[in-house]
């Protein structure tokens, strides 16, 4: 029974990998930038709950779509100040800039909301669901956290198969400069993306807040950092694989810590994605990309 | 010609060294006369600890061209390595050997460590490379969390659950605690050791720079694609880059641990917290520039110290600071402007960001 229990709370956490694996990987695709101020986006959009429903008083609803506006409207910003403007340069630059937003992020919130841990309100009201005679708990977290990534997970390959802005994403992640020459707006398809990434970022924030109620200004940066792991995992720029990756890392993480070690459980994450680069640098569904001169 | 630009380098690397001297005396000249307040005082060696890495963070990011995330974790290796030798000789031999032991011992460890990781991870690339860099600091700083070794009269003893499994005889002595790291190292780092440091540092990255070897290091930086089709071994050139950079982080983190009395592998001290802090240093100071590094480090580390009031905020201007950076530097429509401005005042001799060393 203890391995089922621990198999779901991997996959639980998993999901909130892959929702934030998600963000990474649908930037990497077609940005070709690695956002690494995404976890702190996560961390915002936590806060931003927190304060309308632990201090307002909002009902949890409302408080998540304020935080999803207020994360889409977020990232949006982040990418025109920040990453818009550096759109050529070098991949280091670009890198750097992401390190330093990332920082700035975690220090407005420093500053804002204090170093002190506060205690996050689960914003899911149903209730635990016992099996087995009461031996096996699965509780209300759970199913929410993966039901809200299955749902996100088929929404998000319908929206980029079917729609048309969906079509203009692939088509700039495959080739940018074709992708101009047939009339998409490159520029305003990254701003999608960046909006689409956001708002999911701020939905992992609630599940995983909701799960792990303990919020303080570096929340994200971990989850985030893992994130990429997955997103790396299964393949970075690919849809299918930020989702088993992000399931996988989950399952791996909960497991090495139930039955190795709980202190070195992120040791144990960060060497699966040393393996996995030297295995196959591609990830699980990652596409070989051959450089040109 | 040659000899022309041989004589321009040797210069501007006297007048780098020249900074690090004159720095040295004026402060120990302050220190003699008393007008050094002793808060600033135990920055000294801090000081130099941070500019050693900036200065080898430097090779990696400025020369080499790849993002290293990890280099506090480099630290952390030096510093373990050494504070572990200079525990278990503590009073077996004279100290100042003892630290320049621990010092070799510190920078071999990190140097092998780095070559570890280099060996598979440098033939990624770019943000691959960073984040993997990123993700080998955690490992070390978790695996030195968990970690316990104790010595007795059969020789040493290791453990990741806690000390009451290593088994140890009567009398047996526990070197690392897990979590609680290793307590009683003899504080050795002076100023002037600190300094020394700094000097080999630069000499080791200067003439490194300036040789055959970095050329080729640079030439793989620039296009790595050329530097192969003319015969550069591509791996070779970058783990040796990298490996070095690596070393002289442990040699940090040997004078980081000689500084202290307990030595613990927290997110503060060795986490990405820190390894950012130091990319802030090499950042500003001009990526690629070693005396840039050497310079912004005495600044950005001195000016918040100084000004403690602005404490709370100095992180802030730091992320600031270092986003408006990238973005006047690199931007492709800020290079076009500054440019034209400096057309305008009629500057021919500008010369690229990178070149200079």
């Amino acid at each position: 029974m203890g391995f089922i229990n621990y198999l779901i709370n991997g996959i639980s956490l998993g999901s909130v990998y892959a929702i934030i694996a998600l963000g990474y990987t649908m930037v990497y695709g077609i940005a070709k930038m690695l956002n690494f101020a995404h976890g702190d986006v996560i961390m915002i959009g936590s806060y931003v709950v927190f304060v309308t429903v632990s201090t307002m008083g909002f009902p949890p609803l409302a408080g998540i779509l304020v935080a999803v506006l207020a994360c889409t409207l977020l990232g949006m910003t982040i990418e025109r100040i920040a990453y818009k403007p550096l759109r050529g340069a070098s991949p280091l630059a670009v890198l750097i800039t992401a390190i330093g937003v990332s920082y700035l992020l975690q220090n407005v919130a420093l500053l804002i909301f204090g170093a002190d841990t506060k205690s996050f309100t689960s914003v899911v009201t149903i209730p635990a669901i016992k099996l087995a005679d009461g031996q096996m708990t699965i509780t209300g977290e759970t199913i929410v956290t993966i039901l809200t990534c299955i749902i996100i997970m088929l929404g998000l390959t319908t929206f980029i198969n079917k729609s048309k802005s969906g079509q203009a994403m692939l088509a700039v992640s495959e080739d940018r400069g074709a992708a101009t020459l047939m009339g998409i707006n490159v520029n305003g398809t990254i701003a999608l993306t960046f909006a689409i990434g956001s708002a999911l970022a701020a939905i992992a924030g609630v599940l995983l807040c909701s799960a792990y109620p303990s919020l303080t200004p570096y929340t994200g940066s971990m989850p985030g950092i893992k994130a990429f792991v997955a997103a790396v995992f299964g393949g970075i720029g690919s849809i299918p694989g930020a989702f088993i990756g992000g399931i996988l890392l989950g399952v791996i993480e909960i497991l090495s810590k139930a039955y190795i070690s709980s202190q070195m459980s992120d040791a144990i994450v960060f060497s699966v994605l040393i393996i996995v680069l030297l295995v196959k640098p591609t990830g699980i569904l990652g596409k070989k990309i051959n450089e040109k001169v | 010609m040659k000899s022309n630009a041989k004589r321009k380098i040797f210069i501007n690397n006297m007048i780098t060294y020249g900074i690090v001297a004159a720095a040295y005396i004026i402060m120990q000249v302050l220190v003699g006369t008393g007008h050094v307040s002793s808060l600033l005082k135990g920055l000294l060696v801090p000081f130099c600890i941070y500019v050693i890495m900036a200065v080898s963070l430097n090779l990696t990011v400025g020369i080499l061209g790849e993002l290293s995330l990890g280099h506090a974790g480099f630290m952390c290796v030096g510093a373990f390595a050494g504070a572990l030798f200079s525990k278990c000789m503590k009073g077996s031999i004279n100290p100042t050997l003892s630290l320049v032991i621990a010092i070799v011992i510190g920078a071999a460890a990190a140097a092998v460590f780095g070559m570890l990781i280099g060996i598979p991870v440098l033939r990624l690339r770019g943000d691959y490379l960073a984040i993997v860099t990123l993700a080998f600091g955690e490992i070390i700083k978790n695996l030195v969390n968990a970690i316990y070794l104790g010595r007795d009269s059969s020789g040493f003893h290791i453990s990741f659950k806690d000390s009451m499994s290593l088994k140890l005889e009567e009398g047996g002595e526990i070197l690392i605690k897990g979590a609680q790291g290793i307590t009683g190292t003899p504080q050795a780092a002076t100023f002037t050791i600190g300094v020394i440091l700094v000097l080999i540092t630069l000499f080791i990255v200067m003439n490194l720079v300036h040789s055959r070897t970095g050329r080729a290091i640079m030439a793989i930086r620039d296009n790595r694609i050329a530097a192969e089709s003319i015969g550069i071994n591509i791996t070779k050139y970058k783990l040796l880059a990298f490996s070095i950079s690596a070393g002289l982080a442990g040699v940090a983190g040997v004078l980081y641990a000689h500084n202290l009395t307990t030595l613990t592998a927290q997110p503060k001290n060795f986490g990405y917290n820190m390894s950012i802090m130091i990319l802030v240093y090499v950042v500003l100071g001009g990526i690629g520039s070693i005396r840039g590094s050497v310079i912004a480090t005495v600044i950005l580390y001195l000016l918040p110290e100084m000004l403690r009031g602005l404490s709370n905020y100095r992180m802030l201007m730091y992320a600031i600071v270092l986003i408006l950076a990238m973005l006047f530097n690199s931007a492709p429509q800020f290079v076009t402007m500054r440019e034209r401005i400096m057309d305008r005042f009629g500057r021919k001799d500008k010369k690229p960001a990178k070149e200079a060393a």
